[in-house]
């Protein structure tokens, strides 16, 4: 799968004043890969999602996408390029339905006259499909989100992040606000995302969450890449001790 | 209270917060006409309270929207004012009546623009201030262009939108006494017209995913400060649009025109089922609130009840309706 780089960073760093958030972090993503970042707080993965994502600007260093090196202004620069990111918040409004929260600010129309309505039939389609296709269960597509449980409304958030055919995905914290019993159910849909072919990175602090779902894990120390692994290749006590800055 | 009796409770909250508001209108309909068989029913009075409410409908239609938004628009009746006055001074001043009849919505739009613009671009901390500062602003600009005193008589076909009476002749026969207001067909137009803009366009949607959740609605990549513009521009118009129609309906302007009719505005939207913290409310439910306060008013007016008890009736359903709300929120998140 090592064939195929859909996203590469190289020697990234991001500088707020005399602070170093990231010195020279390298980070790659094959396509359909589930990628791990673990650290300790402050140790830069939520500035690197956001160089990612296009909202920082990095200090040095570049990206690629598809192997082409592009320059982020905003994050609607990343999303025109297939990169999606659900936020910690969710960002979705509790009022609207899924289909509406789906499709906020992107809502299939048609024509009557010289007017633009929405097409709700459409709408509703387009969610259940898309839902299905992630086989997330609720209850109905017009079920408002505040109705939902919190791993309803993140799978409703991912639903959003991927409902544009997005190629990446990042994940800030997936699983934290979650009850137990819903923490597989996310973990299932990502897998899922990998199956369809969708690239994910996967911040969290987890060990469980890590173990299940990714191919690679890195650890980032004090802004810096500390250590990197085929999941396969190393260990939870392992892991555990990068987060801690310890190496063998 | 045992256990069966509490989710009996709480199964028919949703029931009465969907149909609760229809069922008190029926009532109060079905009270009023036992207390006064003869009066409350008869087609004058019907057509008097539909009159009464067209221009104050304007307002809360308006307020709604804004409300949507989980802001304020405390302007509203400063608006209705200033619109009045600006159609008396160019009808004063000999402009024909199709002009005249266009300044009274221009003005609202123009007054409704610029709350917005207050609103967004210069980052008042909340609505509540700027369209408060507004009130004060327009009514006196009001009485600044008038003078302070009452401008009357205006031409036949502006009074016609507030006053004018569609025959029933075809229906009722030659000569008949029976007819149909014409600011009820407007009100009943501009309502529609809202109904379709608030629920079948996207702009409609991402008012109320504003309500819901700015930050969402952001991050969607909707431009939050130009649809807060447009939504109060367009509860302004209304005001305008509620000036004019209150222009036909007195044949006059003066200046108390509108004198707290904001509170009455706020007032039939909260009564109507819409939540003041923003995202939630219909358009019907609008319609609902507003024939509330006006039923009440011409009821209480009929039984010759004192406009202080109808003051205490009215504070204690708005209270009552918000209650509904609270309550409702707290089954929302016990889930």
């Amino acid at each position: 799968m090592s064939d195929h780089l859909v996203l590469e960073a190289k020697s990234v760093s991001k500088f707020f004043g005399t602070i170093t958030a990231l010195e020279n972090v390298n980070l790659q993503l094959n396509k359909g890969e589930v990628l791990g970042v673990v650290g300790d707080n402050g140790a830069g993965k939520s500035t690197l999602m956001k160089v990612l994502s296009g909202l920082y600007k990095p200090s040095e260093g570049s990206l690629f996408f598809d192997k082409e090196k592009v320059t982020l202004s905003s994050p609607r620069d990343s999303q025109n390029l297939g990169l999606e990111m659900v936020y910690q918040d969710l960002a979705l409004a509790g009022n609207l339905p899924i289909g509406d929260n789906i499709f906020l600010g992107r809502e299939p129309t048609r024509k009557v006259g010289p007017f633009n309505f929405l097409d709700h039939k459409k709408r509703k389609q387009l969610t259940e499909e898309h839902l299905a296709k992630l086989k997330i269960n609720v209850k109905s597509a017009d079920q408002k989100v505040e109705e939902l449980s919190g791993g309803q409304r993140q799978a409703v958030a991912i639903a959003r992040a991927t409902a544009f055919n997005a190629k990446i995905v990042l994940m800030d914290e997936p699983t934290a606000a979650l009850a137990v019993k819903e923490v597989g159910k996310v973990l299932d849909l990502i897998l899922n995302l990998k199956k369809l072919g969708v690239s994910v990175i996967v911040i969290s602090h987890r060990m469980d969450d890590i173990f299940t779902v990714c191919d690679r894990v890195m650890a980032l120390f004090q802004g810096t890449n500390f250590a990197e692994s085929e999941l396969r290749n190393t260990s939870r006590d392992e892991v555990i001790g990068w987060i801690m800055g310890k190496k063998d | 209270m045992d256990k069966n009796q509490e989710s009996l409770f709480v199964r028919l909250i949703p029931f009465f917060e969907r149909y609760g508001i229809l069922l008190l209108i029926l009532i109060m309909i079905a009270v009023l006409h036992l207390l006064q068989p003869d009066v409350f029913l008869s087609w004058r009075n019907v057509t008097n309270i539909f009159k009464q409410v067209s221009w104050q409908s304007m307002l809360a239609l308006g307020v709604f929207m804004v409300i949507v938004t989980a802001g304020i628009d405390l302007s509203v009746g400063s608006i209705i004012m200033l619109s009045l006055m600006g159609l008396a001074i160019a009808s004063k001043a000999g402009m024909p009546w199709y002009v005249v009849m266009l300044v009274a919505p221009a003005i609202g739009f123009l007054c409704g623009m610029f709350n917005g613009i207050g609103i967004t671009l210069l980052r008042m901390p909340h609505p509540f201030i700027m369209t408060l500062g507004t009130l004060y602003i327009f009514r006196g600009i009001g009485n600044l262009i008038s003078g302070g005193v009452p401008i009357t008589g205006f031409a036949e076909q502006i009074r016609v939108i507030g006053n004018g009476k569609i025959k029933l002749d075809a229906f009722f026969g030659e000569g008949a006494r029976e007819y149909i207001p014409t600011s009820l067909i407007l009100m009943i137009v501009i309502f529609f017209i809202f109904w379709v803009f608030l629920n079948h366009t996207r702009i409609g949607k991402w008012i109320y995913a504003i309500g819901g959740n700015p930050g969402a609605a952001r991050a969607a990549g909707i431009n939050v400060d130009r649809i807060l513009i447009i939504v109060y521009t367009l509860c302004g118009f209304l005001a305008g649009i509620g000036g004019l129609i209150l222009a036909g309906r007195t044949n006059s302007a003066y200046p108390n025109a509108g004198l707290q009719s904001e509170l009455d505005a706020i007032a039939a939207v909260i009564i109507g089922g819409a939540s003041f913290f923003g995202g939630r409310g219909t358009v019907l439910g609008v319609f609902a609130g507003v024939m509330i306060m006006g039923i009440l008013r011409n009821g209480l007016n009929l039984m010759n009840v004192s406009v202080f008890w109808q003051q205490v009736l009215i504070g204690s359903i708005i209270i009552l309706a918000v209650y509904i709300d609270v309550l409702r929120r707290q089954l929302a998140t016990r889930t």
